[in-house]
C-alpha cells in the first residue's frame, strides 16, 4: 500500500460512515453500568424503526465520563439532527433516545457538552477515544491512523523523527518525566542490531485508569508510536506489556494488532517499505513492581519482576541484553499527532518546561469523577473545582496524585499550576496521572498508612531498605492510627523514611516514603493529635 | 510469532522441533501427563483435582498445546502459567513441574516465578470468586467497609475460601474502574457503586444454590 492508497482507504472509510451515528460506550466503567444491554436495546429499535439506512449503532471506546456512564452520544452529521449526548443511560430508556432522531422524546439524562468538565479539556491523545470503534480498524483509519508512520517512513529519516520528538519537548507520561527525544537518541546512537520497544502498560497506581482507557478506545494509536518509534531507533520487535488486570484492553489490542497486519501496516516491509516491525503483547501477573522498567523488562524475559541496579540503563542494555526503548502507553499515543501536526504545534501547548497535554483519572470524592486530558499548567483549582465540581459535601482537604509514589497536595495550595516542577516542589509528583480528591472526612494518617500497606506488600523484597523499611513504616503508623504512638515513634518514622528513600534500589522503594513525608509536612496536626504521652525513658542507673 | 533468537543467552533455547522431540522422553521419566495416564481411571471429579486419568491427560495435553504454540521458549513461562491456571484451576506442584520440564528451566526458577505474581494461586479456589477492588479510589468511596463486612459474613479472612469450597474472598490492587468506585468483581463481572448489603446479598445468592 502506498500513501495514495492509504489517503483513498482513508476516504472510503469516511464515507462508509452514517451520517447519523449513535456512539455507546463499551469501556469497562461503562460494561459495568450493563452498557452492553443499552447498546443491544439501541440496535434493537435502530432495526425496528427501519432507520438502519442512515444510523448505525457503534461501540465505541472512553468518552470520559465515567461517574456519569454509560454514556450514549448522538453523532450527526445530519442538520435536522443535533449532536447531543446522554448520561446514566438504561436498556430501558434506550429505545426513545432513538425515537429522537424522528422528533420523539426521551427521558434519558441529557448531557450538557459545555459544562467545564468537557470544555476546558484538550484533546491530542483522547481526541479520538469514544468516536471510533476500537475493534474495526477502518474507523480508525477514517480518522487519519496511520498515515503518520507512512509520513515518517517516506518523507523523515530516523534521524529527523528523532529531532521532531526531541523538539517537541514531549516528556515520559508514566510518572519521572524524562524527555523522550532524549531517551529516543540513546536508543538509536547504539550501534545497529537487534534492539526492541517496549510499551509500558502496567498501571499499577491505585486510582489510575488513562492507559486502559486508551488502550482500549483507541489501541491503533499505540500500535502507530510504537512502530515510528522503531522506526526512529532501528528496532523491528516491539513488546507491549499489559496487566492481566485489563483483559478488554489485552483482547482489543490482540484484535487490533491481527487488523493492522492484515493491512500491512505492522509485520514485514510495511507500506513496501524496507522497515519491519512486530508487536506481540506481554500480558502481566498482578505485581506492581513491574512498572519499573528494569522489573518490567525481567517479566518480559519470564522472569521474576525484581529490578536490577541501572546503570547501564535499558537504552544500553536491556531486553536481553539488547538497547530497549521502553515509554509509557500515553508517551506512545502522543507520537503520531506530533509527527503528522508538527514538533512546533505540540511545544506551544503547556508550560515552558512541560510540553503537550496531560489525561488524570480525577477520582475519589469529586463530583464528577472519570477521565480528563488538559493542557500542562492549568491549576489544579480549575481541575478539581470547576471540572470535577468539588466534593458533594463538606470541603477539598487534599488531592493526591502520583499514586503510592506521589504525595498529598492540600487545598491551599490548589492554584498551584499542573507540570513536572510545580507537583516536585510540593513534595507530590506528577506520577502516570492519578488524581484522588479527599474531602475533610479523610483521615490523612489513614491515608498515608494505606498506602504504606500497598507499598509493603508490592515490595519486591529484593533490597532490604524497601523490604524492611516499609513493613517497619507500616508497623509505626499502625501504632499511631490505633493510638498506641508516642513523639518518639514520630520521629523514628520520620528518619526511617529518610533512609528508605536514599537507600532503595528502585523507583518503589525510594518513592514509597513520599505519602508519610508529604501529610506530616502538611497535616502535622493529624499526626499529633493522635500521640500519646512519651513514656519512652532512659533508665536512670545501668544495673 | 515472536523472536526467535536471544542474544547473549547462556544457552541457545531449544528449536521447536527439538524442544518437542526433548519434551517426549521427559513426560516419560516421570511427568505427571504421564504418571497420570498410567493410574486406573476412577470416574471424574472436580475439575480442581487432578486425580482421574482421562481428565488428567486431557488438561495436560492442554498445557503442552500451548507450551508448543509457544515453541517451548523460556520466556513464555508467564504466559504459560496464566493458561494453566485457567486449565488447573489453580498452580499445583506436579503442574510446575511438568511446566519446568517441558521448557527446560529449574523448578526453583518456575517456582520463583509461580510465587512471585499475585495472581497465580496454589491453593484451589472456591467455585465463585468474589474480588473486592481496594485501589485509592475505591478505598475513599468505602470499599475497605464492604470487605470488612464481607470478612465478617462469611467468616473468612481475604485470600481465602469458605470451608464449603463455595466463595473465594480476594482483594485487587486496582482494576482501573476508579469512575465507577466502589467496585468489586463477581465471577468476572465488574460491579459499579457495590453497597455493602448488595456484596452480602451476591456472595448469599452463591452459597444458597447448592
Amino acid at each position: 500500500m502506498d500513501g495514495h492508497e492509504l489517503l483513498d482507504l482513508a476516504e472510503q472509510c469516511a464515507q462508509a460512515k452514517k451520517p447519523i451515528r449513535v456512539h455507546c460506550c463499551t469501556s469497562t466503567g461503562c460494561q459495568a453500568a450493563r452498557s452492553l444491554e443499552v447498546k443491544k436495546a439501541l440496535e434493537k429499535r435502530v432495526q425496528d424503526c427501519q432507520l438502519a439506512d442512515r444510523v448505525e449503532v457503534v461501540g465505541v471506546g472512553c468518552m470520559g465520563f465515567c461517574g456519569q456512564g454509560p454514556m450514549v452520544e448522538l453523532d450527526s452529521t445530519d442538520p435536522q439532527v443535533t449532536t447531543t449526548h446522554y448520561e446514566k443511560v438504561t436498556p430501558e430508556q434506550a429505545p426513545s433516545i432513538i425515537d429522537t432522531i424522528q422528533g420523539g422524546q426521551t427521558d434519558a439524562l441529557q448531557g450538557n457538552s459545555q459544562h467545564p468538565f468537557f470544555a476546558k479539556q484538550l484533546l491530542i491523545v483522547r481526541n479520538h477515544s469514544g468516536k471510533v470503534d476500537p475493534e474495526r480498524i477502518e474507523e480508525s483509519i477514517a480518522l487519519g491512523a496511520y498515515q503518520a508512520l507512512h509520513h515518517a517512513l517516506f518523507e523523515l529519516t530516523p534521524e529527523a523523527v528523532v529531532q521532531e520528538i526531541s523538539k517537541s519537548g514531549l516528556r515520559g507520561r508514566g510518572g519521572a518525566g524524562y524527555p523522550t527525544g532524549l531517551k529516543w537518541a540513546t536508543v538509536a546512537k547504539m550501534p545497529p542490531g537487534q534492539k526492541y520497544v517496549i510499551c509500558n502498560g502496567d498501571e499499577g497506581d491505585p486510582g489510575a485508569f488513562m492507559d486502559r482507557s486508551v488502550l482500549e478506545s483507541d489501541p491503533h494509536r499505540i500500535l502507530e508510536g510504537m512502530a515510528i518509534a522503531g522506526y526512529a531507533v532501528g528496532a523491528d520487535q516491539g513488546f507491549i506489556y499489559v496487566r492481566a488486570e485489563y483483559p478488554l484492553a489485552i483482547h482489543r489490542l490482540q484484535k487490533a494488532i491481527q487488523q493492522a497486519k492484515q493491512k500491512g501496516f505492522l509485520g514485514s516491509q510495511i507500506f513496501g517499505s524496507g522497515f519491519d516491525f512486530k508487536v506481540d503483547i506481554r500480558v502481566g501477573a498482578g505485581a506492581f513492581v513491574c512498572g519499573e522498567e528494569t522489573a518490567l523488562i525481567a517479566s518480559v524475559e519470564g522472569k521474576r519482576g525484581t529490578p536490577r541496579p541501572r546503570p547501564p540503563y535499558p537504552a544500553i542494555s536491556g531486553l536481553w541484553q539488547a538497547p530497549t526503548l521502553i515509554n509509557n502507553v500515553e508517551t506512545f499515543a502522543n507520537i503520531a499527532p506530533i509527527i503528522r501536526k508538527g514538533a512546533d504545534w505540540f511545544a506551544g501547548i503547556g508550560t515552558e518546561t512541560s510540553k503537550g497535554t496531560k489525561i488524570f483519572s480525577l477520582t475519589g470524592k469529586v463530583c464528577n469523577t472519570g477521565l480528563i486530558e488538559v493542557p500542562m499548567g492549568i491549576s489544579l483549582r480549575t481541575i478539581v473545582e470547576e471540572m470535577g465540581g468539588g466534593v458533594s459535601e463538606g470541603q477539598v482537604k487534599a488531592v493526591q496524585t502520583g499514586g503510592p509514589s506521589g504525595g498529598c497536595i492540600p487545598s491551599s495550595y490548589l492554584d498551584t499550576p499542573v507540570d513536572y516542577e510545580s507537583l516536585a516542589a510540593l513534595g507530590s509528583m506528577m506520577g502516570s496521572g492519578g488524581m484522588v480528591v479527599m474531602d475533610d472526612k479523610t483521615s490523612m494518617v489513614e491515608v498515608a498508612r494505606f498506602y504504606m500497606e500497598f507499598c509493603r506488600s508490592e515490595s519486591c523484597g529484593r533490597c532490604v531498605p524497601c523490604r524492611t523499611g516499609t513493613v517497619q513504616l507500616h508497623d509505626l503508623l499502625t501504632k499511631l492510627v490505633e493510638g498506641r504512638g508516642t513523639a518518639f515513634d514520630l520521629a523514628q518514622m520520620e528518619s526511617l523514611c529518610q533512609v528508605v528513600r536514599h537507600t532503595s534500589l528502585c523507583g518503589l522503594g525510594m518513592s514509597a516514603p513520599n505519602p508519610i513525608v508529604s501529610t506530616l509536612r502538611y497535616f502535622p496536626e493529624e499526626y499529633q493529635a493522635l500521640l500519646q504521652p512519651d513514656r519512652w525513658r532512659i533508665p536512670a542507673t545501668v544495673p | 510469532m515472536a523472536i526467535a533468537t536471544k542474544p547473549d543467552q547462556d544457552q541457545p533455547v531449544s528449536q521447536p522441533s527439538g524442544a518437542v522431540s526433548a519434551n517426549a522422553p521427559m513426560s516419560q521419566s516421570g511427568s505427571a501427563g504421564a504418571a497420570g495416564s498410567k493410574a486406573s481411571g476412577s470416574k471424574a471429579a472436580k475439575p480442581a483435582k487432578a486425580t482421574d486419568s482421562s481428565a488428567v491427560d486431557k488438561r495436560f495435553k492442554a498445557l503442552d498445546l500451548v507450551m508448543k504454540r509457544q515453541q517451548y521458549r523460556q520466556d513464555a513461562l508467564i504466559e504459560v502459567l496464566h493458561r494453566s491456571q485457567e486449565i488447573f484451576g489453580y498452580l499445583e506442584e506436579k503442574t510446575l513441574l511438568h511446566v519446568a520440564r517441558s521448557l527446560q528451566l529449574p523448578a526453583s526458577h518456575v517456582l520463583g516465578v509461580a510465587t512471585f505474581y499475585h495472581l497465580f494461586s496454589l491453593k484451589p479456589s472456591g467455585e465463585h470468586t468474589c474480588v473486592v477492588c481496594l485501589g485509592t479510589a475505591c478505598y475513599v468511596k468505602g470499599s475497605g467497609d464492604v470487605l470488612n463486612a464481607l470478612e465478617k459474613h462469611t467468616g473468612i479472612q481475604s485470600g481465602a475460601t469458605t470451608s464449603d469450597g463455595k466463595v473465594s474472598l480476594v482483594t485487587a490492587r486496582c482494576i482501573g474502574a476508579c469512575g465507577i468506585a466502589p467496585a468489586v468483581v463477581f465471577d468476572g463481572q465488574v460491579a459499579a457503586q457495590v453497597t455493602t448489603e448488595q456484596a452480602i446479598a451476591r456472595i448469599d445468592q452463591w452459597r444458597g444454590d447448592a
